[in-house]
């Protein structure tokens, strides 16, 4: 491995500001500190630093995703060969291989794209690359129905790496979550590729379908006011139709561990995130029985709060997609009252808005853009208890 | 005695190296050095040149702004070079020791039969003012201002600090005397943070508040807050527990004796111990024949790991400071170092199989393990701050330079040393310290 080291070390004189490959500059510091951590040690303030970087963190939340990729894999296939109908007569290993050979090219055409674009706009600032894009690559394609067309792909995460965080300055930097501007941006250029029945289920032309196949996601079924078809079973494990990584609240919990055991994911987002949809659900609940409304509608309201949970995409945003610390707010209590209004938006927007079949991406972007008026007011508070005690003494 | 005051936020940073109660004696250094670099924002002004015969209290330098403010010599002697670098900036006034110079006579006096007027007096002129600092802003007090009250911290909690409680051993009545001076200096009180098991206890004529908690709940900045937090115009001063002792024994014996006890620490420390030297000695009569010999290099450090200043052998000890630490350089490159189990990588995070074993002591270099970012992980610096202060907002508010929020926001209530913790832990390597001192010197520049 020496080698590799010489080499990088060899090569730096050349890629400096004024050096013959200096345009090549961001990319080997990239290189090289993504294989080695730098030995730069520290100049002023304190002498010892922690042991973890961005890379490290940014790392902890891939490894957090790792179950839900792997789920979202084998029930694409799975979800394909039971829209067949030969789920039952094929073995786990060729499910799941299916659901490899369709994922893959869209987790590269996320990386291949957003990294790109992270290293030009790295170059042209003069910084080194800022490992940001390691989380939204994985999260992108995670969030996208199978049935995505991959320039479609492309496509989003260049409008979501570009307009979404890098005109704010990169990364650090955004006000919404990169990953759910790629979603956004597809729901609202290409509504007609993004939505309906037959982007879920990964099908060719040539598939001959079961009888009564509709691959409508449970949530569809539910908005249509068909809620005793929705299995819980099915549902907790994600054995429904769905974007890629979103299905599984089991993979998505275990996911939800590591980051409440390394402390990289804020729990309190986590934890009022579901309160809010719970107590939402519970309030449709309550009022589901009221004069006036259609009998679907009816039926929906009355949909036990708890399922709401598992359904769609609320469990993958209350976990991964709230919980950015970037776009999220920052203040202790700032993120109680964001991840409770996410919750109320998301169930709220799912009922009630016929338009938007889910929620919780809307949910999570608008109060995304309302977190930093969130933390005004707790720093606010923050100061007029200073200046009320100031009073006091004087 | 009342309740202890239980802090939660914090975090003990257990290193290799604390040092073992033993305590050594040793020789009188043959040169010794006062460094005005040590007070952020002196201007020093030249008493002596080089060649000059001086007796230990005669004046070196002092504060341009400050007259009566001197800076004397720890020890008689004749001053050999003065330093400069530079802009010709004064960076070192080195004196040749010599233990016939003899030293100056002050009044020798049991401080409560002295008014406040003539304690101050001989404070000012035997050089021992500068130990006294004020907050806000962690600067030496200025002698036209009365303070609050008088805050002492008499237990440290920082990485293999020395235990004050070993330190004072033998010297309470001098402690006591000190406090006796001080306590004439203000119409408030004087307050010792204490924690458990402290031999503080029994001093009399101060108020004490005990404290329990991880690091930084020794920081005297800490204790405040939780005791009387500062508000815009307040003031209040801090007093080191050695510094302590200089003000007793000037009273005692009527002389300046800053003999002082330097723990010696770090995992490249062969025996950790307890040194009795002299203030300002060079930094090789400490670590000599205590420097285990490697073959990378070593980072000597004046003060603790996380405040303290990077020094070279040839270098004097910092004037605040009453601890060495030396730990390995790190300035290796790690192969995947950001994707290792981390047997032996301590970190304030739990991302490391380290955080398993909290008990542990570890191995820490100068390393930066990681490369500057803008912040990105939150409610990482409020866990390490047990103050009702929102250390991210404040930063920020430094950042662009905005005087209003960062009144607003409690810089008054801050120094480096209590939100060093959050440079430490910073996934994004930010430089807390700098920019808090930024921040600070912005303020003094604006209101004075």
């Amino acid at each position: 491995m020496k080698f590799i080291k010489n080499f990088f070390e060899r090569t730096e004189p050349l890629v400096q500001k004024g050096a013959k490959y200096n345009w090549l500059g961001s990319v080997h510091e990239g290189f090289f500190t993504f294989l080695y951590v730098s030995k730069d040690t520290s100049k002023s303030g304190t002498h010892i630093h922690d042991y973890t970087d961005l890379k490290r963190t940014m790392s902890i939340v891939v490894l957090a995703l790792v179950p839900a990729i792997l789920f979202g894999m084998y029930n694409t296939g799975l979800q394909h060969f039971l829209a067949i109908g030969e789920a039952s007569s094929t073995g786990f290993l060729e499910i799941f291989l299916y659901g490899l050979i369709k994922v893959l090219p869209v987790i590269a055409v996320s990386y291949i794209v957003g990294l790109g674009i992270e290293f030009v706009f790295a170059q042209k600032r003069g910084h080194g690359i800022h490992e940001g894009f390691l989380v939204s690559g994985i999260l992108i394609p995670m969030v996208m129905p199978i049935e995505t067309p991959l320039w479609m792909i492309a496509v989003a995460t260049a409008f979501a790496v570009i307009l979404g965080k890098e005109v704010f300055g990169g990364t650090g930097m955004n006000i919404w979550n990169p990953a759910l501007i790629a979603r956004a941006f597809l729901f609202f250029a290409y509504p007609a590729q993004m939505s309906g029945e037959s982007v879920w289920v990964s099908l060719k032309d040539s598939d001959n379908l079961v009888d009564g196949f509709s691959g409508a996601t449970p949530m569809a079924q539910a908005a249509a006011g068909n809620i005793d078809n929705i299995s819980v079973a099915d549902a907790f494990f994600g054995f429904i139709p769905g974007s890629i990584g979103e299905t599984s609240t089991l993979a998505i919990l275990l996911g939800a561990i590591i980051l409440i055991v390394t402390g990289i994911g804020s729990w309190k987002i986590m934890v009022s995130v579901i309160a809010g949809g719970s107590v939402m659900g519970l309030i449709l609940n309550a009022v589901s029985g009221s004069a006036g409304l259609s009998p679907e509608v009816a039926t929906y309201f009355s949909l036990p709060f708890w399922q709401h949970l598992i359904l769609g995409g609320f469990m993958f945003g209350a976990i991964f997609m709230a919980t950015d610390p970037v776009s999220a707010a920052q203040t202790d209590k700032g993120k109680w009252i964001y991840g409770f209004l996410i919750g109320i938006l998301a169930i709220l927007i799912r009922v009630l808005n016929p338009a938007f079949p889910e929620g919780m991406m809307l949910a999570v972007l608008l109060m995304n853009t309302f977190a930093p008026l969130v933390d005004h007011y707790v720093v606010a508070g923050n100061i007029k208890k200073r200046m009320k005690r100031a009073k006091i003494s004087a | 005695m009342s309740e202890a005051i239980k802090l939660r936020k914090g975090l003990n940073i257990k290193l290799k190296g604390s040092a073992n109660k033993e305590l050594e004696t040793l020789s009188i250094p043959s040169t010794v050095a006062l460094k005005p670099t040590d007070f952020p924002g002196l201007t020093p002004k030249l008493k002596v040149k080089a060649e000059a015969l001086v007796k230990a209290g005669d004046a070196l330098f002092y504060d341009k702004y400050h007259p009566e403010v001197l800076f004397t010599a720890p020890f008689g002697g004749k001053v050999i070079s003065v330093n400069r670098g530079e802009r010709r900036k004064v960076l070192e006034v080195v004196i040749e020791t010599d233990e016939n110079a003899g030293s100056l006579e002050f009044t020798k006096a049991n401080p409560t039969s002295l008014s406040g007027d003539e304690i101050k007096e001989q404070i000012l002129k035997s050089g021992i003012w500068p130990f006294i600092k004020k907050r806000p802003y962690g600067i030496i007090a200025s002698p036209e201002e009365k303070p609050i009250s008088i805050y002492i911290s008499t237990f440290d909690t920082a990485p293999m600090a020395p235990d004050y409680n070993f330190v004072i051993e033998g010297q309470m009545d001098t402690f006591q005397t000190g406090i006796n001076a001080l306590a004439k200096l203000t119409d408030g009180k004087v307050n010792l943070g204490v924690n458990e098991n402290s031999a503080f206890t029994s001093v009399k004529n101060v108020e004490i508040n005990s404290f329990k908690g991880p690091h930084p709940v020794g920081n005297v900045g800490i204790q405040i807050h939780h005791t009387a937090p500062l508000n815009k115009g307040d003031v209040v001063w801090t007093v080191n527990v050695q510094d302590v002792l200089f003000i007793g024994r000037l009273f005692e014996t009527g002389k300046v004796d800053f003999t002082k006890t330097f723990a010696v620490t770090g995992s490249e420390i062969e025996n950790p111990k307890y040194v009795k030297t002299i203030l300002g000695a060079p930094v090789i009569s400490v670590t000599k024949r205590n420097l285990k010999s490697v073959d990378y290099k070593q980072r000597i450090i004046s003060g603790n790991v996380l405040t303290g200043t990077k020094v070279k052998t040839q270098c004097y000890l910092s004037y605040y400071d009453s601890q060495i630490s030396v730990i390995p350089e790190g300035d290796e490159f790690e192969l995947f170092g950001w994707a290792t189990l981390g047997a032996k990588k301590f970190s304030a995070s739990k991302t490391f199989i380290t955080s398993l074993f909290p008990k542990k002591e570890y191995e820490m270099n100068a390393n930066l393990h990681g490369g500057d970012r803008a912040f990105v992980v939150s409610g990482q610096y409020e866990k390490l701050l047990p103050m009702n202060i929102l250390p991210v907002q404040l930063l920020k508010a430094i950042l662009v330079n905005d005087i209003d929020k960062m009144e607003q926001l409690g810089i008054y209530e801050v120094v480096e040393e209590d939100l060093a913790l959050c440079e430490y832990a910073c996934t994004s390597k930010i430089k807390v310290q700098d920019i808090l001192r930024t921040g600070i010197n912005t303020m003094i520049k604006e209101l004075g």
